[in-house]
């Protein structure tokens, strides 16, 4: 037993090192960062929402747009924590009072609308390397690995977290971001009987994580945080009548 | 600190200048003429003109007898001020306060600045013989008042430059004219005998006043330096500036920012001694040529930063064509703002970092894509949504009201609302399917209306009744009915997106 002890201790320790060196760290202040994601906090290095590093999302449809800013928008309600945070786009139809319900205060996000991609990469770079903002999301449709890995090194430096948001991009390729997701909206569910919509839904997949295990995960964004719902409950179909409200 | 000032006279000015513009016009005798009730008068005439006779004010006609191969040249009203005002920019590489003095004259305020050309004699023969060697035959004089120096520019034979309180003397032996008088004066001290200064000037005030007016008295205290006479500088003096000459041209963007670091420190010191910050500064670069090179930066917030200015000057300096090079370079400071020392009000930012650094991040970007591309929000008292937000107008303004969570908004608001068409039940009634961009959607659940009312004091138009509608994907879309049923066939938009 002390052996096998002793050999997960010196696996965890290998695995330490070669997160570092493949520029992941841990800040020593993120402990008290809790993104609240629960069971899918398992599928990231070190079991903690990895802060300091990219994230890519990509979706296909402008449903799945306004899903996935809301995600991102409960995940970065978390991280600000009073901080400011920088929302680079280029066609931007984010809806700042909407924020507010993500646990955001609209207000201390500063939005720049750029018309050229050329812009907005660079825009995001520097913002990557300002260490004073807590986060930066970045909207485009492409993104090629030398971008993204200049994105990441920034990121390195400074350990701001950044998100990548890629609506309809050309092709899915490959690139330097520590995970890529996708956000699907999922029907919401209200209480028996009652007419109206629920709280919203998403199918949160995780494509890829480095040094973590991909996964897919059904969550609902209910009191200011993110929660788990089992995934019986969708196997029986709604069945509701239309009434308004 | 005693006044100290330059005039400079240009003996052939528009003349000089047809010669440096057609250079084949050098040492020939030609006119500039102008029509004046009917006939060709002579405006100004070259050097070589005068020499034979020729002198402005005469008629074309009666030159041409006297020296029939003149050649005459058309004048363009206001060319000579036009030049003036040229030149007295030009003239800023000298001292800051330079005034165009009409109709063929300059007025530098050189006070304090002579010693940095290593005395007064060096300093106006470095004016005089840049001017010369532009091609303009230029005298210049220097003293303690206006009156004197222009006196002495004109009239004096002497020695151009005045000791500090002499200017008695050197008045004494020039004509009446050197005291700017009106032709009126000048012709009855003509009639009275007065050809020289000395021969009136120690006569009772009150007899001058009599014979000549009060004209007469305020020029000669001016020229004296009893009253004081003020200029008007082509360019207004900036409170914020800071100058750089350099001994050799400077060409290489190196040397550049070398002088933008030295000027920045400089104006730097003096703005944190005052407690001030800048929100715009210009550099501008006076070229060997006359041209004068100029780029400006903007910050969001008063800043005194050094490193943080030199970085937004940074992306603008290799826009400066230097050509032949730079010999003066001016930092101004057009905009100046205190700057304020509780500034941690809107962000809370760990740790030992400050949103100075959010606001020097904003400056770098709005530098290169434009402040206009920036933008936050804060809410505005209005429930129609594209009113429901309104752009801040500075980094640190705070919203004066809560912004609302009661109603559902959506995350991604369409900027024009785009018209779906519809199955709806009865009126009133979420749709129960509608069409968007060619895809049909099965209303499941609905929540709605809400409605929403023109501001009729701020736009006419129909009210809008918005629903909440899931389809059977699970999306979420905000749609709105726009009009009454009853009143024609109400129209239904899409407007937004819920997460």
């Amino acid at each position: 037993m002390t052996q096998l002890a002793e050999k997960n201790d010196v696996i965890q320790q290998l695995q330490k090192e070669v997160l570092s060196l493949q520029g992941y760290k841990r800040a020593s202040g993120s402990q008290s960062i809790k993104t609240g994601l629960g069971l899918m906090e398992r599928a990231f290095p070190g079991k903690t929402f990895p802060i300091g590093a990219v994230h890519e999302f990509i979706s296909n449809a402008i449903e799945d747009t306004a899903s996935t800013n809301g995600f991102i928008a409960g995940l970065i309600g978390k991280l600000m924590q009073g901080g400011a945070c920088l929302w680079v786009s280029s066609k931007r139809t984010i809806f700042p009072p909407a924020l507010k319900i993500f646990g955001i205060e609209p207000e201390r996000i500063i939005f720049i609308d750029l018309a050229k991609q050329k812009d907005v990469l660079w825009s995001i770079e520097e913002a990557l390397k300002c260490e004073s903002l807590a986060a930066v999301v970045g909207e485009l449709n492409e993104l090629s690995f030398t971008e993204s890995r200049r994105l990441q090194l920034a990121v390195e430096q400074s350990n701001v977290t950044g998100f990548i948001h890629r609506y309809n991009p050309k092709s899915e390729n490959t690139v330097a971001c520590t995970t890529r997701w996708k956000v699907k909206p999922l029907a919401s569910v209200t209480e028996s009987g009652m007419p109206g919509l629920g709280f919203p839904r998403w199918n949160v997949q995780l494509l890829k994580v480095r040094n973590g295990k991909p996964g897919s995960w059904q969550i609902e964004w209910s009191a200011g945080n993110f929660q788990h719902i089992p995934k019986q409950v969708f196997s029986i179909p709604e069945i509701q009548t239309l009434k308004a409200g | 600190m005693p006044k100290r000032f330059v005039a400079i006279w240009f003996r052939h000015l528009t003349t000089d200048w047809m010669v440096r513009c057609q250079p084949h016009l050098k040492g020939t005798p030609f006119v500039m003429a102008a029509p004046e009730r009917g006939r060709m008068v002579i405006k100004a005439a070259s050097a070589a003109a005068e020499a034979k006779g020729i002198l402005p004010g005469m008629v074309v006609a009666d030159c041409r007898a006297i020296f029939p191969a003149l050649q005459v040249l058309d004048d363009k009203p206001g060319q000579a001020d036009k030049l003036l005002n040229a030149l007295a920019e030009w003239c800023i590489r000298f001292t800051p306060i330079a005034a165009a003095d009409p109709p063929d004259g300059l007025i530098l305020d050189i006070s304090g600045c002579a010693h940095l050309w290593g005395g007064e004699s060096q300093y106006l023969k470095d004016i005089v013989t840049r001017i010369r060697g532009f091609g303009y035959d230029v005298r210049a004089a220097m003293s303690d008042t206006v009156g004197t120096a222009w006196a002495v520019s004109r009239y004096g034979k002497i020695k151009p430059i005045i000791e500090p309180g002499c200017q008695l003397d050197a008045l004494l032996k020039l004509p009446p004219a050197a005291l700017r008088l009106d032709a009126g004066i000048l012709q009855r001290m003509e009639k009275l005998g007065l050809y020289q200064v000395q021969s009136f000037i120690n006569m009772p005030r009150r007899v001058l006043f009599r014979r000549f007016g009060q004209n007469l008295l305020t020029r000669l205290a001016q020229s004296l330096g009893q009253e004081i006479e003020v200029l008007q500088p082509i360019q207004p003096i900036l409170p914020y500036q800071e100058r750089l000459p350099s001994l050799e041209p400077i060409r290489t963007a190196t040397g550049i920012e070398i002088a933008l670091k030295k000027l920045l420190e400089t104006l730097c010191q003096r703005l944190i001694k005052e407690g001030k910050g800048l929100r715009t500064c210009i550099f501008k670069c006076y070229r060997m040529d006359g041209n004068i090179q100029q780029t400006g930066i903007s910050t969001s917030r008063a800043s005194r930063n050094v490193e943080h200015l030199f970085k937004l000057f940074g992306i603008k300096v290799p826009g400066l064509e230097p050509a032949l090079g730079f010999e003066l370079f001016i930092l101004e400071a057009p905009v100046v703002e205190d700057v304020l020392p509780s500034q941690n009000v809107l962000w809370h930012i760990k740790g030992n970092r400050s949103d100075t650094e959010i606001a020097e991040l904003l400056d770098r970007l709005g530098g290169k894509v434009g402040m206009n591309t920036i933008h936050r929000y804060l809410p505005d008292e209005h429930y129609w949504p594209e009113r429901s937000v309104k752009t801040a107008t500075s980094l640190c303004e705070k919203p004066h009201t809560a912004w609302r969570t009661d109603l559902p908004r959506p995350v991604l608001l369409l900027p024009q609302p785009e018209p779906i068409e519809v199955t709806v039940p009865i009126p009133d009634y979420p749709p129960m399917l509608f069409h968007y961009k060619g895809k049909l959607h099965n209303v499941v659940k609905a929540d709605g209306p809400e409605r929403v009312e023109q501001e009729w004091w701020l736009n006419e138009g129909l009210q809008r009744d918005y629903y909440c509608v899931e389809d059977e994907n699970g999306a979420r879309y905000w749609l709105f009915r726009a009009g009454h049923y009853g009143c024609g066939e109400p129209k239904w938009y899409m407007h937004g997106f819920f997460a």
